[in-house]
C-alpha cells in the first residue's frame, strides 16, 4: 500500500515539474540530440593551500562564458563544482563522482598534479573532453598523454628549458640549481639544466632540500663557496617568500633566477627583498596585446582583484573548449571531431598566441620578467610559439 | 675552511630556533606526561600574533611583550578546557583529542587570517647584515634571535634548578603522589606549566617571524623536529633539549652539504642512534 502511493505521489510530481518545464519554455526545442545545457564538470581546489588558484581559474572560466550570454557554440554552459581539496588519494574517487554520478560532459582539472594525475587515469578509459587548466607534471603530455586530454597550463620542463634558454642566451656561463626535493622542483630544473647546456653553460651543482624544509641557510653557503654567475631556483608560497628574504640577506651578489611560480603571488610579501629576481613564465601582467588589456581590465572590474596567470589558463581552457564545441555544433558526442578542432586550434589569448602541441601542451611565448617594487616587470619575450618536446608522447596531428 | 666554519654557525643558530619551540613539549611531557601533538599549532599562533602585533604596535619586541601574556592566558584556557580532562587518560586519547585541536587551530587559522603568506618586517634598528667567515652575510636580527635564544635557555635552567616553582616542577616530575601528598596543588602546578609550554612555543613562533615568513602549517614541521629533539635530549630535561637542539641543527646543516641524498634523513639517523645507545635519551632517566 504505502508503495503504491509513493509511486503515485512521484508520478504527480514528475508530471507536475513537466508541466511547469513546458509551461516556462513553451517554444524551445533542443536542437541536437542530448539538449539541455553542457554539463561542465569543474574538479579544483577550493580549499587549502591551492584554493586562491582554484578560484582565479573557475573566475575567469565563469567569466568567459558570461560575456558569451552563458553558451558556448550556442550551447548553455552549465558548471558543477567539486573541491578536490588537493589530496591526491581522493582523486580518482571524485573523478568518477563527476564522471559517473553527475554525468558531465566535459572535465576540467586540476592544480595539484598527483590529484590530475589520478584525474587523467580515470579520465582515458572515459575518453570524455578533458581539460588541464593548470596541474604541470611533465608526464601528462609526454608520456601519459591521451587524445582527450589537453592542457592550457604548461609542463614544468617546458617553463625549466625556457628559463635555460633565456639564461644561456643573456650570456651566462655557470649556474647552480636549489630547489626542493619533489617532482615540480625536478622537472624544472632538469629543463633548465638540458635548455642551458646546449646554450653553452655548464650547471656547477643542482642542490637540493626536503620538501617543504625552509632552512635554506647551509645551502646559502654552497652557493656562495661555489660562486656560480646565477643562481636558478623554485620555491613557492611561504618556503618562497622565505627563500628570497634569506637569500637577500646573505648578499651573495649573485642574481637570483628561477620560473615564474617563484615570485607570483608573492610579490607583496617579498618587498624589497625580491628586487631584482628575474623570472622567466608564460605570462606576465603587462603582456602588451589588446586580448590582454581587455582580459585585465574585464577580469578587475568583476571581481575587484588583478587576475593573475591562473586566471589567464582558466580563460584559454574555456576558449580551447569553445573551439572544440564550435567544430561539433555543441554536440560532444561528436568527439572525434571535437578532438580534432582541439587538437589544432590556435587563438588569440592574453598571454599572447596559443597553439596547441602534438601531445596536447601549449605552444606559447616566454617572457623574461624582472619583480621591482612589488611588481612583475616584463623585460622581454625570451622564446616566441615555444613548444615542450612531449618526450614519450605517442599522439600526433 | 670557510665553509665548515659557516656551516657550524649556520647550524648553532638554527638549532638554537628549534631550542626555543623544543622546551615547552619537553617541559609538557616530561612534568605533566601528556603527548601534545598541538605543541606546532601554538608556535603557528605566535607566528599569526606577531603578523597582527607587529602591524599594530610596529615593533617586533612589543609583539613579544604583549604576545608572551597573551599566549600565557590562551594555553591556560586550554588547559582548563581540554588538556586536564586527558592527565588520567592513556597516550592515545592524549594524540587525538590534541591532533583534533591541530585541524580546529589550521582551520580557525585559515578563516581569520588567509592562506597567502606573509612577512613580518624587521625592526630598522636591526635590519642590516654583517659578514661573517668571508662567505656570506648574516641579517643581524638572525644573531639577535640566536642571542635571545641563548638569554632564555639560561633564564629557564636557573628558574628550574634555582628557585621554588622550579623544585615543585622538578618534584612533579619525578614523582607527582608525593607531590601532592607534601600539599602542593598540581592542578595548578599542571595548569601553570602548560601555559609556560604554550608561551615558550608562542616566544618561538613570534621571534621567528620575521625570518621564517608566515604562512599556514609553519607549526607542523616544527611538530616533527621539535619531537625528535625531545628524544634525543631525553623527556622533561631543559638542558636535553638545549643539546639536542644543536645537534639537530649541526646535523641538519652539515647533511645538506655533504650527503645532500640523505639530507632528510640525517636527523632521524640521528635519533635513531641516540635511542640505541641511550634509550632514555641523552640527559634523560633510562
Amino acid at each position: 500500500m504505502k508503495s503504491r502511493s509513493e509511486l503515485s505521489r512521484r508520478r504527480v510530481l514528475a508530471l507536475t515539474g513537466a508541466g511547469a518545464a513546458a509551461a516556462a519554455f513553451p517554444f524551445v526545442r533542443p536542437s541536437f540530440a542530448q539538449g539541455g545545457p553542457l554539463k561542465v564538470g569543474l574538479l579544483l581546489p577550493y580549499t587549502g593551500t591551492y584554493a586562491q588558484l582554484g578560484e582565479a581559474i573557475t573566475r575567469a572560466m565563469e567569466l568567459y562564458v558570461k560575456q558569451k550570454g552563458g553558451a558556448l557554440a550556442g550551447r548553455q554552459i552549465a558548471f558543477v563544482k567539486l573541491d578536490d581539496e588537493s589530496a591526491p588519494p581522493k582523486g580518482a574517487e571524485n573523478t568518477t563522482k563527476l564522471i559517473e554520478g553527475e554525468k558531465v560532459d566535459v572535465l576540467i582539472g586540476t592544480v595539484h598534479s598527483g590529484v590530475a594525475m589520478a584525474m587523467a587515469k580515470i579520465a582515458r578509459e572515459a575518453g570524455l573532453p578533458t581539460i588541464n587548466p593548470n596541474a604541470g607534471a611533465d608526464v601528462l603530455t609526454r608520456g601519459l598523454c591521451a587524445k582527450n586530454i589537453f592542457r592550457t597550463s604548461f609542463a614544468n620542463g617546458q617553463v625549466g628549458l625556457a628559463t635555460g634558454k633565456a639564461a644561456a642566451e643573456a650570456g651566462i656561463k655557470t649556474a647552480v640549481s636549489f630547489t626542493w626535493d619533489y617532482a615540480a622542483g625536478k622537472e624544472m630544473i632538469a629543463g633548465f639544466a638540458e635548455a642551458f647546456t646546449a646554450g653553452g653553460g655548464k650547471v656547477l651543482k643542482e642542490i637540493t632540500v626536503p620538501f617543504p624544509n625552509v632552512e635554506f641557510q647551509s645551502a646559502l653557503a654552497e652557493i656562495a663557496n661555489l660562486q656560480p654567475e646565477i643562481t636558478h631556483s623554485f620555491f613557492s608560497g611561504g618556503g618562497a617568500v622565505k627563500y628570497i628574504k634569506d637569500y637577500a640577506a646573505a648578499k651573495l651578489g649573485i642574481p637570483l633566477w628561477g620560473p615564474g611560480f617563484l615570485t607570483d603571488g608573492v610579490e607583496a610579501a617579498v618587498g624589497a627583498a625580491g628586487d631584482g629576481v628575474k623570472t622567466v613564465l608564460h605570462y606576465a601582467d603587462d603582456v602588451d596585446n589588446p586580448e590582454n588589456k581587455a582580459f585585465r581590465k574585464d577580469f578587475t572590474d568583476a571581481y575587484k582583484v588583478a587576475p593573475d596567470v591562473f586566471a589567464v589558463q582558466g580563460w584559454d581552457t574555456m576558449q580551447l573548449l569553445e573551439a572544440g564545441l564550435k567544430a561539433v555544433g555543441g554536440d560532444v558526442s561528436k568527439r572525434d571531431a571535437m578532438f580534432a578542432a582541439m587538437g589544432t586550434a590556435s587563438f588569440k589569448s592574453p598571454r599572447g598566441p596559443f597553439d596547441i602541441s602534438a601531445a596536447h601542451n601549449p605552444v606559447q611565448n616566454f617572457y623574461l620578467r624582472e619583480l621591482k617594487g612589488g611588481k612583475n616587470v616584463l623585460i622581454k619575450t625570451v622564446a616566441t610559439k615555444f613548444s615542450d618536446p612531449g618526450t614519450g608522447c605517442k599522439l600526433s596531428s | 675552511m670557510d665553509l665548515v666554519l659557516t656551516q657550524i654557525f649556520n647550524g648553532l643558530q638554527y638549532g638554537l630556533l628549534i631550542f626555543l619551540a623544543a622546551s615547552g613539549l619537553t617541559l609538557v611531557l616530561g612534568i605533566m606526561g601528556v603527548i601534545n601533538l598541538s605543541h606546532g599549532s601554538f608556535y603557528m599562533l605566535g607566528a599569526y600574533l606577531s603578523l597582527t602585533l607587529t602591524s599594530l604596535t610596529g615593533d617586533i619586541f612589543l609583539s613579544l611583550a604583549l604576545g608572551i601574556p597573551l599566549a600565557f592566558l590562551f594555553g591556560a584556557a586550554i588547559e582548563w578546557l581540554f588538556i586536564r580532562h586527558l592527565y588520567a587518560r592513556d597516550h592515545l586519547q592524549q594524540v587525538l583529542l590534541t591532533f583534533g585541536l591541530i585541524l580546529v587551530f589550521n582551520e580557525l587559522q585559515r578563516i581569520i587570517w588567509g592562506t597567502f603568506p606573509h612577512s613580518v618586517p624587521i625592526p630598522s634598528y636591526l635590519s642590516g647584515s654583517v659578514k661573517i667567515f668571508g662567505l656570506m652575510s648574516y641579517p643581524v636580527y638572525r644573531i639577535a634571535v640566536a642571542g635571545l635564544c641563548i638569554l632564555l635557555a639560561l633564564a629557564m635552567m636557573f628558574v628550574i634548578q634555582r628557585t621554588k616553582i622550579g623544585r615543585m616542577i622538578r618534584a612533579g616530575e619525578s614523582n607527582r603522589e608525593m607531590v601532592e601528598v607534601l600539599g602542593i596543588d598540581t592542578r595548578l602546578l599542571f595548569r601553570f606549566v602548560f601555559a609556560t609550554g604554550v608561551s615558550l612555543a608562542a616566544a618561538g613562533g613570534i621571534i621567528a617571524a620575521p625570518i621564517e615568513s608566515v604562512y599556514p602549517g609553519i607549526g607542523e614541521s616544527v611538530l616533527i623536529t621539535s619531537l625528535v629533539v625531545v628524544v634525543i635530549g631525553g623527556i622533561g630535561s631543559v638542558r636535553g633539549a638545549f643539546v639536542g637542539a644543536l645537534l639537530i641543527g649541526l646535523a641538519d646543516a652539515f647533511g645538506k652539504v655533504y650527503l645532500p641524498q640523505f639530507a632528510s634523513m640525517v636527523v632521524y639517523a640521528l635519533m635513531a642512534a641516540v635511542l640505541v645507545t641511550r634509550p632514555g635519551g641523552l640527559f634523560g632517566r633510562a
